[in-house]
């Protein structure tokens, strides 16, 4: 029996963090924030450099053929630098394609998105609940509708879309009949868009017996990422806030040495170090296809978000007047948690699906 | 990451499931009360002899003597509680007394006590709090001074669980008056028969009287009682108080609780709707299980760490904090979801479940409080796992 990572997952872990520490600093990320596109774009394919990009690939389509444990601890990482770009997506893509696409489709695109020659926008927020009338249907190989909250599109050259039905399609980017109008949210680490539909033209994954079960997969690994992207964003945040209060004097001493201060950072800590133990097993439970998987990934993303609103809160108090303003930048950390709470389900409605998986509803 | 158990493993799993299996009969109930019980007595010897209590302590001092193994000791508590059998004895006596006098005793202490309190023949109580010294332990005042061969100990200790059935008491004591105030403290063991000490039960809020006052009045204590030398009974008593955080916040107690509200909340009704369809009470239970499962997972990264001898870090620091506070927030759960049910306590009309919703819930509070303040846990948190400096000593006057 070991619950820990091996040295491998570690390594890649901190090669992961080694690298965006050095590509995507504070002062890099206002600058993606502030639009210049070029820099998700390198880090996109600093990522897929290091190997990150291909973990969910299968060796055959050109991957590491590694596991959602694997993919975990590269969003963790994300999340610890806020970092912008579209590895969420890719990796999502990875799974709808390889579980929904017949053998040529797969054979075709998964090569292309591991080695980062093709980039990937989802538009499948509708499967989690659809709001305003938003929903895409399909006709005769065309796409029709809108979908909400589409990640990272603005640099795609292809989005992954989930029909009414539960069905995926490819489409171009850049297809006739297509707009993309973007969501402004809080958090500018990553792209949001409305994507309408107009007859699109787009290739259905055809490799799937039962419509709904690829799309499912694509959301019930997103909502782990979610998590693992909460988890580093978090715990950078309990990091700057012990910090903080290890330099911060008033009447004559740190900060950090008032116990009303300490406890604030105990309790972050005290909340956060079981969090990381629930991502992990819950991962764990994914790759293994353990009897709680689902039910593990469901507790994970909604225990997260609770957690991660309240790191998210107290480390910006404990920076008191500071940690309001944009100077320090923390609130690219606090957004970024406040959207992963929302993306594919929040709290209330991931609790009611966990309810409703063991019988209790 | 690997879960599984490995075939030798698997293996001790079902011997201990098969021993369960067969000495059933021999399992005393809750019906069997009194700490002294022969059947518990008797059940206890048997489980000593077959290597399920007391498992790593050397047969010389009458344990079972194994190699320790974690992974052994995880399964047969597993195996306890699945089955839903007593498991071994497990007195502060047992689990804070005896790892200390191996630790740090005599060769004629271990001889003279470890072997009759892991049989339960003597069964002990805990001196550590007074009145003016609860979260600053280390501020005692109840004095000690040799006269002759003996210490004359006065004084009072407060909190003291089990004072009334305990025949023995593992006891901190100022012997030093001139010291500073963590070296100036002994760590003494007395029979609670030795004349000047007076016993007050302490009733507590569930009613139960847990807990007592102990007052000493010129008690005579041999000098060859202390442990360790005259004041290092600080040192001594840490190495205790590791051994009793150790044993609050489990984690598999949470799950079994959980487990129990999500039967009640399935069970009971109102207005003829089920508990557990309310979606407000669901949500409630539903976060409670991401905690208890939260809190499941790093107890098995602590295991882990333990296997390789490594420190498990903030994994452990946290879990008497985590743990206690899940326990108690999931009674208040069970409570809320009985509404006015919830209040019966004792022996009323339409109880439910013996009223140990209410008592846990007040009793966890006591845990809270007990065993390290939640406030001490969490400076511990933060000084010890995340660097950050003691309160810095007031001026002197």
């Amino acid at each position: 029996m070991e619950f820990a990572l091996s040295d491998d997952q570690r390594m890649f872990q901190d090669s992961v963090k080694g690298f965006l520490d050095e590509a995507a600093p504070l002062d890099t990320v206002r600058k993606a924030a502030g639009g210049d596109a070029a820099i998700p774009a390198a880090l996109s394919k600093g990522l897929t450099d290091l190997g990150a990009t291909q973990i969910l690939a299968s060796e055959d389509h050109g991957g590491l053929g590694l596991g959602l444990l694997d993919a975990v601890l590269v969003q963790e990482a994300l999340g610890a630098a806020v970092a912008p770009g579209d590895h969420l997506s890719a990796a999502l893509a990875l799974i709808g394609i390889a579980s929904a696409g017949a053998a040529e489709q797969q054979a075709v695109w998964l090569p292309k998105i591991a080695s980062g020659e093709v980039r990937f926008g989802v538009a499948v927020k509708e499967r989690t609940g659809a709001r305003d009338g938003a929903g895409v249907s399909s006709d005769d190989g065309k796409l029709t509708g809108k979908s909400l909250f589409a990640l990272d599109t603005s640099q795609a050259t292809h989005i992954l879309v989930c029909d009414t039905e539960g069905r995926l399609h490819i489409a171009e980017a850049s297809a006739s009949g297509l707009t993309r109008n973007t969501l402004t949210t809080i958090d500018k680490t990553r792209d949001y868009a409305e994507l309408v539909f107009d007859k699109v033209a787009a290739t259905a994954l055809a490799g799937e017996n039962e419509p709904g079960l690829a799309a499912d997969k694509m959301i019930s690994a997103g909502r782990l990422l979610l998590a693992a992207d909460t988890l580093g964003a978090a715990q950078t945040m309990l990091d700057k806030a012990v910090a903080y209060a290890l330099e911060r004097k008033q009447f004559n001493r740190v900060i950090g040495s008032f116990q009303s201060v300490k406890h604030l950072c105990a309790e972050m800590a005290a909340h956060l170090e079981p969090a990381r133990a629930l991502v992990w097993h819950a991962a764990h439970a994914k790759d293994k296809d353990m009897e709680e998987a689902e039910i593990m990934v469901l507790l994970a993303k909604s225990h997260l978000a609770e957690i991660g609103a309240f790191i998210a809160r107290t480390a910006t108090e404990v920076h008191g007047g500071m940690g309001f303003t944009d100077l320090l930048g923390l609130h690219y950390w606090f957004k970024r948690i406040g959207a992963n709470r929302q993306l594919f389900g929040g709290p209330e409605q991931l609790r009611d699906e966990a309810a409703r998986l063991q019988g209790w509803a | 990451m690997d879960l599984s158990l490995s075939p030798e493993y698997e293996a001790f799993r079902e011997e201990v499931a098969a021993f369960l299996d067969a000495n059933k009969d021999k399992a005393p109930t809750p019906g069997d009360g009194g700490m002294k019980n022969p059947k518990r007595l008797a059940w206890q010897k048997l489980l000593i002899e077959n290597g399920l209590t007391a498992r790593t302590i050397p047969t010389e001092y009458g344990g079972y003597g194994a190699a320790p193994d974690i992974l052994k000791s995880r399964i047969i508590a597993e195996e306890f509680a699945r089955t839903g059998m007593q498991g071994g004895l497990a007195g502060q006596g047992i689990s804070m007394l005896v790892p200390t006098l191996l630790e740090l005793g005599t060769e004629e202490q271990k001889q003279a006590y470890i072997k009759p309190t892991l049989e339960g023949e003597i069964v002990w109580c805990q001196g550590y709090s007074e009145p003016g010294s609860g979260s600053d332990l280390a501020s005692l005042t109840t004095k000690a001074h040799i006269d002759g061969d003996d210490y004359v100990i006065n004084g009072q200790k407060i909190w003291t669980s089990t004072a009334r059935q305990a025949d023995m008491i593992f006891c901190l004591v100022r012997t030093e008056p001139d010291a500073k105030k963590h070296e100036g403290i002994s760590y003494l063991l007395f029979s609670m028969d030795s004349p000047g000490i007076e016993v007050r039960p302490l009733v507590d809020m569930t009613l139960a009287a847990n807990f007592n006052e102990v007052f000493f009045t010129d008690v005579r204590v041999p000098r060859t009682q202390i442990v360790g030398k005259p004041g290092e009974g600080w040192m001594v008593a840490n190495a205790t108080l590791t051994h009793e955080r150790g044993m609050l916040g489990d984690p598999n107690a949470a799950k079994t609780r959980l487990l129990r509200i999500a039967e009640l909340m399935q069970r009971e009704t109102v207005d003829g709707q089920r508990l557990i369809d309310n979606p407000v009470f669901r949500d409630r239970l539903v976060a409670l299980q991401a905690r208890v499962y939260a809190m499941q997972a790093n107890g098995l990264r602590i295991t882990t760490s333990r296997l390789k001898k490594e420190s498990p870090g903030l994994a452990g620091l946290i879990v008497k904090l985590q743990g206690c506070e899940l326990n108690h927030e999931l009674a208040r759960l069970a409570i809320d979801a009985m509404g006015e049910f919830g209040l019966l306590y004792e022996d009323s009309p339409y109880l439910r479940d013996f009223g140990e919703w209410q008592a846990k819930y007040m009793y966890d509070l006591g845990l809270i409080i007990g065993g390290g303040t939640a406030q001490i846990q969490k400076n511990i948190i933060s000084e010890r796992g995340l660097g950050m400096p003691r309160e810095p000593k007031p001026a002197a006057a």
